[in-house]
């Protein structure tokens, strides 16, 4: 979707926020977040992509007046609420329905460090040869969609060439939408700074984005 | 980098301030889930405790400074850089396919996330605020090199800089020049040369000159 989320070029906020040794965390709240999501996500009722979704799929406004950490709180009571982990009244009320049985954790403090290390890869068997290889030329697609997509706007209908083959990874703008992984080859692709900013930008800088087989055609 | 968060530092001085509509809101979030079951408040615990002590940049300046020492590390890292840093012991969410991108005397990478904020968290540990702000997010790709000065880091002309994106799942590591006047340091002494922003792209290693200060 191109919401507000689809930052890359715009202009207009300002110098880079620098905080000479900022904490990890600004406030204590912002820790508890952070947590709480990562452990919600033991449940598998989500993935990351559908996270992500949640976060971005906001009006403008709403959400360039959030910060980081109430994008993600915000996501996950949508989340929770979708996958049908809490209610509607019990996300309001903030208490448990009446009546309703207690659960277990999928995820306790001795699972934490595994959990982590674990972490969730991306790259699955390829089902198809790759359709394109380093060094070739491709065009981003120019396409609008509603849904989630990790092809940001400013790349395209723009002119790149493949840098890297990543393998087939799975496929983020399906899986944001539970279609499935879907997987797709993944590609390293570098668009000059020039064809993706126009003939003031420096001649020699480039920026490269990770973009799956379907956000590209052969040049 | 691994130190405590200081947001207690107003009350110490008896001007409480009530708690933010957020602060409320992730106390509501957390008691529900607490009192259904969803969620073990020890293990929230445990990930607070992880990324606020555990897990930060030292882990990716230990990369940097094998690097720099072990030749033979660098190749690996090279060819494949999530099993060369898992060497190291630093591995999992948000650092699962990881690459290095080397910084010489002609190139200098800068690492993005525009869409969110991808960060390659078992080697820098969260991401900072500015790192998550809308002005890096949406400069760096169309102004780097104005963003680098605001870092205090004029690049030359000739200098090609190479922004990545880290639109997928894959986790970019700058691997930045080793400084000048290095030679013959321990790694550990190495390390402590390795800034985390000369890991994002938004800073250089600092000079042995400059170290302990």
């Amino acid at each position: 979707m191109n919401g507000a989320h689809d930052l890359g070029g715009m202009q207009g906020f300002g110098p880079v926020p620098i905080e000479r040794d900022e904490p990890v965390f600004h406030a204590d709240w912002e820790a508890r977040a952070l947590a709480v999501t990562l452990a919600m996500a033991a449940w598998g009722k989500w993935n990351i992509d559908a996270s992500r979704h949640a976060r971005e799929a906001e009006p403008p406004a709403v959400y360039l007046g959030r910060s980081y950490y109430e994008r993600w709180i915000e996501a996950l009571g949508k989340l929770m609420v979708a996958r049908g982990l809490v209610s509607e009244a019990e996300l309001a009320r903030g208490t448990p329905d009446p009546g309703t049985a207690r659960a277990t954790p999928p995820l306790r403090a001795e699972g934490v460090a595994a959990m982590l290390r674990r972490g969730g890869p991306t790259e699955r068997p390829a089902e198809t040869p790759p359709r394109f290889a380093p060094g070739q030329a491709v065009r981003a697609v120019n396409r609008h969609p509603e849904g989630h997509t990790r092809l940001p706007r400013y790349a395209r209908g723009r002119l790149g060439e493949v840098l890297l083959h990543h393998g087939a990874h799975v496929f983020a703008d399906a899986n944001a939408h539970f279609l499935g992984e879907q997987p797709r080859h993944l590609y390293a692709v570098r668009f000059s700074a020039r064809e993706l900013w126009g003939p003031e930008a420096h001649p020699r800088d480039s920026v490269t984005l990770d973009l799956w087989e379907p956000h590209l055609e052969p040049a | 980098m691994g130190d405590a968060p200081e947001s207690g530092h107003e009350h110490e001085h008896g001007h409480q301030h009530p708690p933010s509509p957020a602060a409320l809101r992730v106390k509501a979030i957390e008691t529900l889930l607490t009192e259904k079951g969803l969620v073990d408040p020890a293990a929230l615990d445990a990930i607070v405790e992880t990324y606020a002590h555990k897990v930060g940049p030292r882990n990716g300046a230990r990369v940097v400074a094998r690097a720099w020492s072990d030749p033979a590390f660098l190749q690996r890292l090279r060819a494949d850089a999530t099993a060369a840093v898992a060497e190291l012991g630093y591995e999992g969410r948000q650092g699962e396919h990881l690459i290095a991108v080397e910084n010489d005397a002609r190139t200098y990478n800068l690492v993005v996330c525009t869409l969110c904020s991808c960060y390659p968290w078992p080697v820098l540990g969260l991401p900072p605020a500015w790192y998550k702000s809308e002005a890096y997010r949406a400069r760096a790709v169309i102004d780097p090199r104005g963003v680098l000065r605001e870092f205090g880091l004029e690049l030359p002309e000739e200098t090609e800089l190479r922004v990545w994106d880290s639109t997928a799942e894959i986790r970019y590591l700058v691997l930045p020049q080793r400084p000048a006047g290095s030679e013959g340091l321990s790694e550990e002494a190495l390390a402590e040369l390795v800034t985390r922003d000369s890991m994002i792209g938004t800073g250089l290693a600092r000079a042995p000159a400059e170290a302990g200060r």
